[in-house]
């Protein structure tokens, strides 16, 4: 059987290596993950953006003296230059660098994925928990509120929060942290727009959790946990939680392009990210207006971000894979 | 089941009064109104306009007012579209969004399910890794990058197809195949998930050991238990087409409801904005309403009591 | 390759594999078996022993990928079921030989009504109308035990309990009077009171309609008033195979005298625990070089570690792979 014996050798390089023995879930999946080739390639994919995009414009102002909000001396006449080796993403209508608006937009777009994440995290986690472990009509009602935020469409309640806390209603704390990270106006209504993502999106993780705890808060370890006398909070908090995070990681990895999605879609609406600020989504706004003529301007921000939420979504989907070996192929 | 239905119908009443407190509680809160963001008026001819929209009153007879409005279907008339009753321009402006909506998830629909089960079956095939990775690049790029994309390859280079704007049938190819991208790409995943979940299952298993051709495997035994994530994601779709429409209806010109719904707001236009509120939370409770009558019929094991 | 003599099915040398993350699984291999008209056949063993990949095999049902059956001869009726086209394995499936699967609960379609189910069998296979696979239905059903089967015929599964469905499943499997039935641990999923009935449920439909049974299972005590021979099974590969009667009387391999002392006894009930077979089935991944049972083995000796032991022929009917097969046929002989 020489076939046999191929196969063999291929698939069991190290059949005689140490047993499995001691490694753990987490140690388990991370080897899963690197198995799988698409979210290697989203995982190395997201790691160069994130460098280039936060050391990128130091670089190139270094290099080039260039930075996103330069406007050339003679402005007024120039109009958008097309790709060039001063300029790889061409320039925008005012003759201001496309890649490094680009970086720059990719700062704050990732900024928004991964703090309205979080936010969304804090909140889904918290609220999906305490329903799904107290139960009973505490839980329907808390769900029955969900549903109906879900009713709503989340453009009205987005454009809500920006208008009631933008501008002169600005929140004290997201006042002090613009001014900590050294901008005005256009960064408190950033900062803001974080905390509105953030809370729409916890609906679905809310729910996701919810139905992780309903089947957990039954085992016998938490039996255990309540005949020791431990407090209902630390209950959920140290016992539940931990053991449902497979799926909220898995979750939120896929939340963060949603999210990114949505912020470029107000952006694109004019409701987000507002000037001299860029994100992905207002460079693509901006792009459209000329897309006839200078198509560049939509190509390079568009492409960037599709590829950026392309390697998220292959991430996402070899953690799901990863993290939950029962969906994984025989 | 008739009983089922009803009960869902009565609570569509309450839940959408309810929607629509919280849009108006929402707007009230938001510092400003509709006419600090239009030219300043002389303050005489405000006060008119104040007294005669109500807005001179306190706020529970303001709030009063307009649920009895609400309850009689009447939404009174645009503040912005002077002399145009709420109900007259969503009568007009909602059936290019219902078309071009309804067109794309059914595009969705068609392209989504054959991937998704051809996929399934010949999983760890070329067609299998194709499809899947164009369904991850429907996900990944955005419908108003799609959507510009489409305008300069087949309108502005190959001249085949209109620009934008409203007419015929070729008008509407490109707007409608930009707003399907993503749930195609959706439902395609959904799909193969599915199918492959139930082929793994027992019950399939037996069908084979009965001696049935793999279609009917498939069509007979397998499909039915394979869509019905396809169905649940249906409800949730057809809330965010509302989103998608935006976009495409901006970036293609079309004068439909989701366009008007983002002007109202951006106006303040507070009567338009509870109209359309309202309509379209009816419009996506009736729309989850026959989804989980739909499930009644492809899954026999749930009872409507 | 072996004549056609008398013989139903002949299994030679069959060998199925499975491309896993973690390797080759040998899920069968190497082995060999034939079962005569009428005759029936138990196959026993733990789980992961094969013994339901085997008779999977049989029918062609191995899911491939991962499976695929590597070599070897099944002949059914003088057929080489492994020749056929999907076409031709269609037509012996259901038809020829039918199967009844452990779990009732997850083997019949949630969403079908069961004269749906039962009726696409005949349909196909027998070229019955509609109405004529209706009534075949019915008196499938009635010839089942199950009560008031009109009422119950156009019912869905989840309607009805473990053991109802478990005789909808024999009535199924039985609709085309098959020549070979393989029934894969029909009772393990049910109450111990309803095993019993589905056992003489079957055992009465194998004489009525004289079919031939392979009957799977991981519990002897199951296959003892059943069977006419035997076949033990562990990690792929055939441990040992004798008549019925001679292998309760007098095993020749320590695997089965393990698994006969773990059989409850009533009549010898002593109070003492029951016997458990130390240790757990071998990971077929990675199975060592010497004989697989050896580490779990209480007569195991150093040749056992190094060297794969020989199928050893005790007398005609009776086989058993183990370095010490002989000695262990004689010390089991008269208690």
């Amino acid at each position: 059987m020489r076939e046999e014996q191929h196969i063999k050798d291929e698939v069991m390089p190290d059949a005689d290596g140490p047993v499995v023995a001691g490694t753990s879930l987490w140690k388990d999946a991370w080897k899963r993950l690197l198995k799988n080739k698409l979210a290697v390639f989203g995982l190395v994919v997201i790691a160069i953006m994130v460098v280039v995009v936060t050391i990128g414009p130091w670089i190139q102002q270094w290099l080039t003296g260039l930075t996103p909000d330069y406007i050339p001396e003679d402005g007024d006449q120039i109009r958008s230059f097309p790709p060039s080796w001063e300029h790889p993403m061409g320039t925008d209508d005012a003759g201001r660098d496309l890649l490094a608006r680009v970086m720059q937009g990719g700062q704050i777009s990732l900024m928004v994925g991964i703090i309205s994440t979080i936010v969304s995290l804090i909140v889904g986690v918290s609220y999906g928990a305490i329903a799904g472990y107290l139960g009973g009509r505490v839980d329907n009602i808390m769900m029955r509120i969900v549903d109906i935020i879900y009713a709503i469409p989340y453009i009205l309640i987005v454009i809500v929060l920006l208008s009631v806390f933008g501008g002169e209603n600005i929140p004290g704390w997201i006042n002090s942290l613009s001014e900590f990270f050294g901008g005005g106006a256009g960064l408190n209504q950033i900062f803001l727009l974080f905390f509105a993502l953030g809370l729409v999106s916890w609906l679905t993780m809310a729910r996701v959790v919810r139905g992780q705890i309903l089947s957990l808060k039954n085992e016998e370890f938490v039996m255990a946990a309540k005949a020791t006398g431990v407090s209902t909070p630390r209950i959920i908090f140290k016992h539940l939680v931990p053991n449902a995070l497979g799926p909220v990681i898995v979750y939120a990895t896929l939340t963060v392009p949603s999210v990114m999605l949505t912020e470029a879609f107000l952006s694109f609406l004019g409701i987000g990210v507002q000037a001299p600020y860029a994100s992905w989504g207002s460079l693509a706004a901006d792009g459209i207006k000329n897309i006839a003529i200078f198509p560049w301007q939509l190509i390079f921000p568009g492409v960037t971000m599709a590829l950026t939420l392309f390697s998220l979504n292959f991430l996402g989907d070899g953690l799901r894979d990863a993290l939950d070996p029962q969906t994984r192929k025989f | 089941m008739l009983k089922f239905i009803l009960k869902r119908l009565l609570i569509i009443v309450p839940m959408a009064l309810l929607v629509v407190t919280v849009t108006w509680v929402l707007i009230r809160v938001a510092p400003g109104n509709f006419y600090s963001t239009e030219r300043s008026l002389p303050p005489a001819i405000e006060e008119n306009i104040k007294k005669k929209y109500g807005l001179d009153q306190p706020w529970y007879i303001q709030y009063g007012t307009m649920m009895g409005n609400i309850l009689r279907l009447d939404f009174g008339d645009s503040l912005k579209y002077q002399g145009q009753s709420v109900n007259e321009i969503i009568a007009r402006h909602f059936p290019y969004s219902a078309i071009l909506g309804l067109l794309a998830y059914l595009l969705a629909l068609g392209i989504g399910l054959f991937a998704g089960i051809v996929a399934a079956l010949k999983q760890n095939s070329a067609f299998d890794y194709g499809s899947m990775a164009a369904a991850m690049l429907g996900l990944s790029v955005p419908n108003f990058v799609l959507g510009p994309l489409l305008v300069l390859l087949f309108s502005l280079y190959l001249y085949w197809l209109p620009p934008a704007r409203w007419g015929g049938p070729l008008y509407l190819i490109m707007p409608v195949v930009t707003l399907a991208a993503i749930y195609a790409a959706y439902i395609a995943r959904l799909t193969r998930a599915g199918m492959l979940e139930v082929m793994r299952s027992d019950y399939i298993r037996t069908a084979r050991a009965k001696g049935l051709k793999e279609s009917k495997v498939l069509l007979k035994h397998a499909l039915r238990g394979g869509i019905i994530p396809v169905v649940s994601f249906t409800g949730p779709a057809l809330a965010s087409l509302l989103a998608g429409t935006v976009v495409v209806e901006k970036v293609f010109a079309i004068p439909g409801l989701g366009n008007i719904f983002i002007q109202s707001v951006l106006n303040r236009d507070e009567p338009l904005i509870l109209g359309i509120v309202a309509f379209l939370s009816i419009l996506i409770m009736v729309a989850n309403l026959i989804v989980d009558i739909s499930y009644g019929f492809l899954d026999p094991r749930i009872r409507y009591e | 390759m072996s004549e056609n003599n008398g013989n139903l099915l002949t299994v030679n040398d069959l060998r199925t594999y499975f491309q896993t993350e973690d390797g080759v699984v040998k899920a069968v291999d190497g082995i060999s078996f034939e079962l005569k008209k009428g005759e029936t056949l138990g196959i026993v063993g733990e789980s992961g022993s094969g013994k339901s990949v085997s008779n999977l095999s049989v029918m062609r049902l191995i899911p491939e990928p991962p499976g695929k059956i590597v070599s070897g001869d099944i002949l059914f009726d003088g057929i080489d079921v492994r020749r056929l086209s999907d076409e031709e394995v269609r037509n012996i499936r259901g038809k020829r030989i039918a199967m009844i699967f452990q779990d009732p609960m997850t083997s019949l379609n949630p969403f079908l009504k069961i004269s749906t189910q039962l009726m696409e069998v005949t349909q196909i296979h027998l070229g019955h109308s509609r109405e004529q696979a209706y009534d075949h239905a019915l008196e499938m059903l009635r010839k089942v035990n199950i009560p008031a089967p009109e009422k119950r015929i156009d019912g869905y599964p989840h309607e009805f309990s473990g053991g109802m469905r478990q005789r909808v499943m024999i009535a199924m499997a039985l609709s085309c009077e098959p020549e070979l039935l393989i029934a894969d641990e029909p009772t393990t999923a049910l109450d111990v009171t309803i095993q019993a009935q589905i056992l003489e449920l079957i055992k009465g439909l194998r004489t009525e309609l004289g079919t031939s049974v392979i009957l799977i299972t991981h519990d002897l005590g199951v296959v003892a008033g059943m069977t006419d021979k035997i076949i033990v099974m562990y990690a792929g590969k055939i441990f040992e195979s004798a008549p019925t009667k001679e292998l309760f009387a007098k095993p020749a391999n320590p695997y089965t005298k393990g698994l006969l002392k773990s059989v409850p006894d009533p009549a010898h009930e002593h109070g003492e625990p029951l016997y458990q077979i130390p240790g757990l089935p071998p990971d077929v991944a990675n199975l060592p070089p010497g004989c697989p049972f050896a580490e779990r083995c209480d007569r195991a000796e150093e040749i056992c570690e190094r060297e794969f032991p020989p199928f050893v022929q005790i007398n005609e009917n009776h086989h058993s792979l183990c370095h010490f097969a002989k000695e262990v046929h004689a010390s089991s002989g008269g208690e």
